[in-house]
Order: C-alpha cells, then sequence, then structure tokens
C-alpha cells in the first residue's frame, strides 16, 4: 500500500487584507511526482514557502511522515528531508561545482577544507544522479539547464526525502528537459518524492503521476494525470474556456525589412536571412544554440561583423541605440535585468526609449505629455495596473511584458525582436501577448520570435529557422512542420 | 504601492530631524536664531550643497564620487596660481579651475566606465593623486594676494543675503530642475535603477556617467572657488573631508546608496541638516574631535535608514508577489 508523505489540510495565510491561502489541501503519495498547477498567483509560491519554512501559515495542519506540525521553519524543514529548489538559483558563479554542492556543509580535514573528498563525495552524488558534470568546473560556465542539475543536486545531497521544484524546465530547451525528466525519474525509483511546479502542460503526462491545482488561493482539485486532458486542466486552472489556443492568420508580405547576411561573432557563425513586412519569423533550437545572440547581435548589444539591410538600405548597427533608430525594438528574455528598470514607475518606464518625443521643443520633459501617451499605450495593450505612476516591480510578470512592449510600441520600431516572450506569465496572458503579436504583425511588423515552447513556435510563427551550435541548420514552413522535425535539427549531432 | 511612498517617509524623516535640530540649537544657544546667522549658516553650506549636487547626479547613476574634497583643493590652487603667479583676468582663471575640475571629472568617469573600476576606488585614487598634485604646485606653501573684486565671490552681499548662498540657491534650483524635468535627469533614474537595462533601452549609459562625473567635478571646482574667495587664500589642504559632508547631505536626503532612488528636494533638506549641525556645534563649542564623531555617526545612521526602508521595501514587494 502506498502512504502519503504529505498531508496538507486547510492552510490558511493572509497578508494584511488579501488573502494568499484559502483552505488549500494537498497530499503528495510517497515516490511520486504530484505536480502543482495554477496560474501565477493562485498560490503555489507561498504554498512552497510554507513548506520550505518560509512563512507561517495562520492556520491549517501539515502532516509530515506521520507527524503533524502547524508550521515549519527553515531549519526544521530542511532537517526534514524537505529541500526546495527555487526558479532562481542560489549558485554562487565563482565557485567551482563541488565548492556548489557542499556550500555549508563543506567536508574538512582539521580546518582545512578536504579537497579529495569534496570531488569525491560530489562524483558520487552526480553518479547517483546520473549528471555528468566537471565537479571542478566554475558555475558561470555552465549553461543553465547545467547551472538546473547543480542545484538539484545540491538539495539532494542534504539527504530530501521531498523534492519541490519550481518551475524547473522554465529556462530549459526540450532535450535539457528530457535530462532533467531522467534525473526526476532516477530520483523517484530511489524512494524521494517530489513536488514539480510548471506552467507547461505538455510535461505533465510525461513526468506526474498526479496533479493538484490551484487557483486564487484556493484548491480546486487533484486528478490523476493519466485520466486527464489538457483542456480539462486548462479549464480548471483558468475557471473559463480558453477556446483555440494559438490565434491564426498570416500577414506576410513580399516586401523585405531586414536583411541580414553572414553576422557573426564568437557565439554564432555566418548567420543570413531574410525577415519580410507582417511577417513572424520563429528561431528554435535548444537553449545556448545561439538565438538570443543573433537577436543581440542584430540589436548592437554585443559586439559583431556581417552586413545588417532594412528596408534595402545597409546600415551601421554598433550599440542599441543605433538598432532602435533604425526602428528595431528588442523585448529581451529577461524582463527584471535586462527589460525593465524595477526601481521606476510604469510610466518612465514606457517612455524611456522616447523621451526625445517627450520634450516637445521645450528644455525639460513635458509631464503632462508624458503621462498622456505612456496611459494610452499601458491602455492600448490592457495592462492591469492601478495606475502608471505605481512602480513596474508590483505587476505581475505578464503585465510587466507589457510594460516593456508599450515601451517599444512607442519607439514606433519596425522590427520587433521577442525573445521568450512568454516565459513565466500566466496561461491567460499568454494568449494575450499571442494576439497581440498576430495584431502586430497585421499592422506590418516585422517580428522575429524566439521560443523554447515547441508549441508555442510553430503556433504562432509563418516560418521557423531552427538553430544548432551558433548556425542556422534548418528552415520550415510553420504550417507544415511538426515538433519532432524541428527537434531532429536542433539537436546537436553525436551529443546526446 | 506607488513609488512615491519611500520617498515622502524619507522626506518627512529628513525634515522632522532638520526641525529638532533647529528647535535644539536655539534653546541652547540665544544667539542661534538671528537672520544674520541664518545666513551665516547657509553661507558655510554652500560649499558642500553645492558640492552634494554634484554628489546627488553621481550617486543617482549608482556611482560615488570621493575626489570631490580633492577638486576642491586643485581648483583653488588652480585659480590662485593663474591670479597670483601669471596675473591672469579672474573671470577667466575661474573658468580654467572650472575646467580643471570637469576634467579631473572626465578621468573619473572613464576610469569607471570604460577601465570597469569601480568608483569607490577610481575616485578614492584620483582624490589622492590630485591632492598629491595640490602639494606639489605650491610646494606646502599658501598664495595669497588676489584682486579685491575676486573676493566678492565669498564674501560680498546681495542685499543682507551674502553671494555664496545666492550662487548655491541659484545652482541647486538649475540642479532641481535638470534632475527632475529632463531627459538627462531621467537617465540618471534609468541607468542607476538598472544600467543594462538602460543600454538596452537605447540610452548612451557610458556617455551619461562620464557626464555626470564631469559635472560633480565641476561643481566641486566651483564650490573651491567660492572657498578659495571666501578665505582670501590659496591652500592646498583646502577641502579635504568635504566629499563625506556632501555624501551625508545626499544620503540624509534620501538618496539611495545603490543608485536610482530618492528626490533631490531631500537632499537640500540633508545640506541645510549638515549646515545646522556643524555650525551649532561650533556654536556650542564642541571639539572638533567629537565634531568628527558626530558626523560619522550621522553618515552612518542616514545609510541604515536607506538600508532598512529598502528591506521593507524588498519584503512588501515579495508579498504582492507571492
Amino acid at each position: 500500500m502506498q502512504d502519503n508523505v504529505l498531508v496538507i489540510k486547510d492552510i490558511v495565510k493572509t497578508y494584511g487584507g488579501t488573502t494568499a491561502l484559502k483552505n488549500v489541501q494537498l497530499t503528495v503519495k510517497r515516490g511520486t511526482v504530484h505536480a502543482l498547477l495554477g496560474e501565477n498567483g493562485a498560490g503555489k509560491s507561498t504554498l512552497i514557502k510554507t513548506l520550505a519554512g518560509a512563512i507561517q501559515p495562520d492556520s491549517g495542519t501539515i502532516e509530515y511522515d506521520g507527524k503533524v506540525y502547524n508550521g515549519l521553519d527553515p531549519k526544521q524543514a530542511l532537517e526534514l528531508g524537505i529541500g526546495v529548489v527555487y526558479q532562481e538559483f542560489s549558485l554562487i558563479p565563482y565557485l567551482t561545482v563541488a565548492d556548489n554542492v557542499f556550500l555549508g556543509n563543506e567536508p574538512v580535514k582539521g580546518i582545512t577544507l578536504n579537497s579529495k573528498e569534496y570531488y569525491a563525495k560530489t562524483k558520487e552524488v552526480f553518479n547517483m544522479l546520473g549528471i555528468y558534470i566537471d565537479p571542478k568546473a566554475q558555475v558561470k560556465d555552465l549553461s543553465v539547464a547545467y547551472q538546473q542539475m547543480v542545484e538539484i543536486a545540491k538539495t539532494v545531497s542534504k539527504k530530501v526525502k521531498l523534492l519541490i521544484l519550481d518551475e524547473p524546465t522554465a529556462a530549459l530547451s526540450d532535450s535539457e528537459v528530457a535530462a532533467l525528466f531522467g534525473l526526476i525519474r532516477r530520483l523517484k525509483s530511489q524512494g524521494v518524492s517530489i513536488i514539480y511546479i510548471s506552467h507547461r502542460m505538455e510535461e505533465l503526462d510525461e513526468i506526474a503521476d498526479e496533479v493538484t491545482i490551484l487557483r486564487d488561493g484556493e484548491y480546486v482539485d487533484t486528478l490523476q494525470v493519466a485520466s486527464c486532458t489538457k483542456e480539462m486542466l486548462i479549464t480548471k486552472m483558468v475557471g473559463r474556456e480558453l477556446g483555440k489556443h494559438f490565434p491564426s492568420g498570416h500577414f506576410r508580405t513580399d516586401k523585405v525589412v531586414l536583411r541580414v547576411k553572414d553576422l557573426k561573432n564568437k557565439y554564432i557563425k555566418n548567420v543570413s536571412f531574410e525577415l519580410h513586412e507582417g511577417e513572424i519569423l520563429g528561431f528554435g533550437g535548444l537553449v545556448g544554440a545561439g538565438r538570443t545572440e543573433v537577436a543581440r547581435a542584430i540589436f548592437g548589444a554585443d559586439y559583431s561583423t556581417g552586413e545588417i539591410e532594412i528596408m534595402g538600405r545597409p546600415v551601421q548597427i554598433n550599440c542599441p541605440r543605433d538598432a532602435i533608430r533604425s526602428g528595431i525594438a528588442f523585448i529581451t528574455e529577461n524582463r527584471k535585468t535586462e527589460g525593465l528598470i524595477m526601481t521606476q514607475n510604469i510610466r518612465e518606464n514606457i517612455t524611456i526609449s522616447s523621451l526625445k518625443k517627450m520634450v516637445l521643443g521645450r528644455l525639460g520633459i513635458n509631464r503632462k505629455y508624458e503621462v498622456k501617451v505612456a496611459q494610452e499605450y499601458a491602455d492600448k495593450l490592457k495592462t492591469k495596473c492601478a495606475g502608471i505612476e505605481y512602480l513596474v516591480s508590483s505587476l505581475s510578470g505578464g503585465n510587466q511584458q507589457k510594460v516593456v512592449l508599450a515601451k517599444w510600441l512607442l519607439t514606433e520600431s519596425k522590427i520587433i525582436i521577442f525573445d521568450e516572450p512568454t516565459r513565466g506569465i500566466d496561461i491567460g496572458v499568454k494568449q494575450e501577448i499571442y494576439q497581440i503579436i498576430k495584431n502586430l504583425a497585421k499592422e506590418g511588423i516585422a517580428i522575429i520570435m524566439i521560443s523554447s515552447e515547441m508549441p508555442e513556435l510553430i503556433g504562432i510563427s509563418d516560418r521557423i529557422l531552427v538553430m544548432n551550435s551558433g548556425k542556422i541548420a534548418g528552415e520550415f514552413n510553420a504550417e507544415c512542420c511538426s515538433q519532432q522535425q524541428i527537434l531532429e535539427i536542433a539537436l546537436p549531432e553525436k551529443i546526446s | 504601492m506607488k513609488s512615491q511612498s519611500k520617498d515622502i517617509l524619507q522626506k518627512y524623516g529628513v525634515v522632522s530631524i532638520l526641525i529638532i535640530l533647529f528647535i535644539f540649537f536655539s534653546i541652547k544657544s540665544p544667539t542661534f536664531l538671528s537672520v544674520g546667522n541664518i545666513f551665516n549658516i547657509l553661507r558655510q553650506t554652500s560649499v558642500t550643497g553645492i558640492i552634494a549636487l554634484g554628489m546627488t547626479i553621481v550617486m543617482l547613476t549608482g556611482g560615488i564620487d570621493l575626489s570631490s574634497g580633492a577638486v576642491v583643493g586643485i581648483s583653488s590652487i588652480v585659480c590662485s596660481y593663474f591670479m597670483v603667479n601669471t596675473g591672469m583676468n579672474y573671470v577667466v582663471a575661474i573658468i580654467i579651475s572650472i575646467l580643471t575640475g570637469c576634467l579631473v571629472g572626465i578621468i573619473n568617469g572613464f576610469l569607471i566606465t570604460y577601465i570597469k573600476i569601480p568608483p569607490l576606488i577610481a575616485t578614492l585614487g584620483t582624490q589622492t593623486a590630485i591632492r598629491g598634485i595640490c602639494f606639489i604646485v605650491t610646494n606646502g606653501y599658501t598664495i595669497y594676494g588676489f584682486p579685491t573684486k575676486f573676493s566678492k565671490i565669498g564674501q560680498g552681499y546681495i542685499g543682507k543675503i551674502p553671494m555664496p548662498v545666492i550662487i548655491m540657491v541659484i545652482t541647486l534650483a538649475i540642479g532641481w530642475y535638470v534632475i527632475n524635468k529632463t531627459k538627462f535627469g531621467r537617465y540618471l533614474y534609468a541607468i542607476g535603477g538598472n544600467s543594462e537595462a538602460s543600454r538596452l533601452s537605447g540610452i548612451n549609459v557610458n556617455l551619461r556617467h562620464m557626464m555626470a562625473y564631469a559635472i560633480s567635478g565641476g561643481l566641486a571646482a566651483m564650490a573651491g572657488v567660492i572657498e578659495l574667495s571666501r578665505l582670501s587664500s590659496g591652500q592646498p589642504s583646502a577641502g579635504v573631508g568635504y566629499e563625506m559632508t556632501a555624501i551625508t547631505a545626499v544620503v540624509l536626503g534620501g538618496i539611495s546608496v545603490s543608485g536610482g532612488q530618492g528626490k533631490f528636494s531631500g537632499v537640500i533638506f540633508g545640506i541645510l541638516i549638515m549646515g545646522i549641525l556643524s555650525s551649532g556645534l561650533v556654536m556650542l563649542n564642541v571639539s572638533t574631535y567629537y565634531q568628527q564623531l558626530i558626523k560619522g555617526l550621522v553618515l552612518l545612521f542616514a545609510v541604515s535608514v536607506d538600508q532598512i526602508l529598502k528591506l521593507n521595501l524588498l519584503s512588501r514587494n515579495n508579498r504582492i508577489r507571492s
């Protein structure tokens, strides 16, 4: 008989006036993968924090391994074998992999570090998990996927019995996800129970046994993954039918807006392609295949050589300023670090790239006009906010993305590069973003969309370029290609 | 949460400190409240006040300028050297000294943006080197004998108001406008808030950094000219420690040490607090040793408040997200 490792009952947590969790329950069977599903703000993070001991619930009980607790503290959680791998890694970039795995738990010989045992122990953990990373490598040199694995190894090395993974695949490409799933299965076979949080519903079939759905801080349902469809889950998550997944329509014309020839730098090799007016050109491939690097090179964020023509005219782009002047916009994959200035308000973030237009022949900025324009663009994209004078950090991920987009629409860009436009965004807002992208194409704007989510890539693009090891390895018409076809080209030869 | 709430809290905080100090010194010393003394305080404040404006600009970008005090020194020396040793017209000499300050700022900016030296270290280096130049040029001696017209800048009055006060008020007013109303001002906040996002938004981050340091250097040099005129002697050690007073005023005023946040209006109160504090302590015959101790503690206090507010802000944001 399978017993329960964790039974959470009637957990309530309120912050000031807002209720983050309302009588939430969750039962995790020993040795299973239990998915936790819900939109941003559904209460997943709060629930995890409760388990990690970072916050104390107002009421309710946590039954773990047969013992009942009213709340945990961080040390207690660790001692009980509850480990959490958060979305943001807590690795120290300039230390080695082994240093990171045993941080705060270093094997010592007298007062010096026992470096032999260090590396041996790390190897041991890695072998157990089936990870092949050099323990002596510096963490900063690893790809995101490997960093994630180090993070998991670090948590697992503390002898966890319940591992919580918060959106582990958000930054991974499909093959890396496969490697991660291998790791999860191995842990499961070793008797570790796993709570798995993800926005990607496709993954649940593959990895999870059961799924619990939360909505607006409330418990909705717990289901066997095998017995439910994606549509069922979405309906339960959102509380309404979502209709068709991707907006349709193709607006590509024959006019070439952007021509890139032999673009190269240390990340990319001789990249050439054309982008048409009204076209949505998808860039597929693994993380690290050079997609973001192509975007950064075109945008002048990184040094590169090669020819770039816009509207038939050759242009010299040495810095983002030049690119913006030529009508290019770049919506980066990291909203918080590259897209927004979190210490400023929504208005300031929207107008930052267009302040020249706000001066209106005066010495200083015309505040009235600025407010008007910022409000107009925020409204145009249906940004949900209490007002444009509020800090941009108070917005949800989806609405922050809209602010970034508003900034670029205000610059009247003709070419917009989206890098992972829906990462970390709830499914409801995702739909809106897709619609916005389509609408922009309809208006004649040329769009490059980099995405690691295959359905999104195929569903939105007109044409898809697949990159592999810094080169364009293949091209597809999005209407007649499959995920399988794209993956075959995206996967590096011989290495797997 | 509105972006202003932290500013409001800090502004009220800084205003109440100002009022408390004011009341305290008025009670302790009967002459403190006289119009003459108020103007006297303002006149003494003008030098560090002008430096504090430059410091605000630099600190908004997330930097710091430790060379300000040394720039006061070099500017005094350059100005007096040209006036006395070459008999140069004092206006030209002033312009040259201010340009010298700008040059030091440009060097700071170059070291920080292109060589990527942390601002604290870069400006500490220039501070030390420039102070060295002051002593080399003068051989450690003081320079005397300026045109009487030149003395008017630091010692003259328009009506009842001392000249330095007028210069400070005009400078700070222009500074307020630039910081709050112009593109440049907005860019300072943007760069201090997130330098990479600013660059990707099309801001010429390096240029703005250079400008910020050049302005800071120029303003410090201007303060140096006022100081020189007020003292009527060019001393190689002029302005020692002024950067600390300016930094304290800026942080008291609510400019975040990590850049990107805070209002210049708060800094004006910070400047007044520092002015009242130093002249008040002098009036109460507090020894200079204790004055130094008190000023250090005030700086630490101001930075602590900044950090604590930031922690609160962070945890509140977390709550919204979770």
